[in-house]
């Protein structure tokens, strides 16, 4: 006896949302995700401010590559440009407090759990075989406006040097002037 | 706004700073961007001898810190210490007591290091209790960033970030075509 894929496969509903990233010039969809298990974070919290939306698949990837720990250690340097940064996956907000806790990380890491990776598919940055958020980078200026997308392959950090760069151009052409 | 992404290339040259062994006429030229608690670092130091007594004057070897601090809490003050034994003419005795002895690296262990290399301990602790090495590592950490280092180790070969193996066979494998 056979059985026949459901029809509503991985790809279920996929055609509402983008299927690339989101690019530059377009506003940011707007989101509320649990920072912690009890502490809701939406982008109106970041008006007026540089942010950094750094979408990633997994907590608890191997410790000295990992991109959270990287943007850990330079968080002075992207505070320096006034900006924020927010990690996002399809982690749990309680996975996340454990991974925060055990990596010390200073930075709000947001749950995109439920419905699961809703965030990271309409900002086109959801990778849907493997059901996680692909390594999609954000930088959003104050007006909640993209304006430097990039992503990386699933298994590539795509490090910090692409975001230092976009917010260095951006303090050249700061908000309001033309894209 | 546009910012091409080209591979990551080493945006600091070699120069007077950095610590090097090897002739500058190599037609190899290795910078190792490490982190003295870093398991992965200490997996690759054994790897780098090995290359090093391969290679021989083909190959001109320098080394940069790059401590993940939010991770491995010993790891700044390592750094530190291995410029503190520099300024004493002793940073690669310091660098090869550090790498084999990576999981005792409290301020009395650097205090005996520094004697058994060698060095006078009364200017060695001063440094370290002054941070005076502190915005050398600090420089080396930030040109790792802005050139693609995104964990560690991380190697450049002749200006090209590794993005392969760091085992014997992989990097010989890479540096063949510069022989």
């Amino acid at each position: 006896m056979q059985f026949a894929l459901p029809d509503h496969g991985y790809n279920a509903g996929m055609a509402d949302y983008p299927d690339h990233a989101l690019e530059v010039g377009s506003p940011a969809p707007d989101f509320q995700l649990k920072a912690t298990p009890d502490q809701w974070v939406g982008l109106e919290d970041f008006r007026g401010k540089t942010l950094i939306m750094a979408f990633y698949p997994a907590d608890w990837s191997p410790v000295c590559t990992d991109q959270m720990s990287l943007y850990n250690e330079i968080l002075p340097m992207f505070h320096e440009y006034g900006a924020e940064i927010v990690g996002i996956s399809v982690d749990s907000a309680w996975c996340h407090a454990a991974f925060a806790r055990h990596r010390n990380l200073h930075f709000p890491l947001l749950a995109d759990f439920e419905p699961k990776g809703e965030v990271a598919k309409r900002y086109g940055a959801y990778e849907y075989k493997e059901g996680v958020a692909r390594r999609a980078l954000f930088v959003l200026d104050g007006e909640g406006v993209i304006r430097w997308s990039y992503v990386s392959p699933l298994g590539v950090n795509p490090g910090a040097e692409g975001i230092l760069a976009a917010l260095e151009q951006m303090q050249e052409q700061p908000v309001g002037a033309s894209l | 706004m546009t910012v091409l992404m080209t591979p990551p290339r080493l945006t600091v040259p070699i120069g007077e700073r950095d610590h090097v062994v090897g002739p500058e006429t190599a037609p190899v030229a290795i910078v190792e961007y490490g982190d003295y608690e870093c398991p992965f670092c200490g997996a690759a130091y054994p790897v780098v001898k090995a290359l090093q007594k391969e290679l021989g004057d083909n190959l001109r070897f320098a080394y940069r810190h790059f401590p993940l601090s939010q991770i491995h809490p010993h790891s700044f003050q390592a750094a530190e210490a291995a410029e503190a034994a520099g300024a004493q003419n002793r940073f690669w005795q310091m660098h090869d007591m550090l790498f084999e002895h990576q999981t005792r690296l409290g301020t009395q262990d650097l205090l005996v290091y520094a004697s058994s290399v060698g060095a006078e301990l009364e200017p060695f602790a001063e440094d370290l209790a002054e941070h005076r090495h502190a915005p050398r590592v600090r420089e080396d950490f930030l040109s790792g960033v802005r050139s693609g280092v995104n964990g560690t180790p991380t190697f450049f070969v002749n200006g090209a970030r590794h993005d392969g193996g760091y085992d014997l066979d992989s990097l010989l494998g890479v540096v063949q075509p510069y022989l």
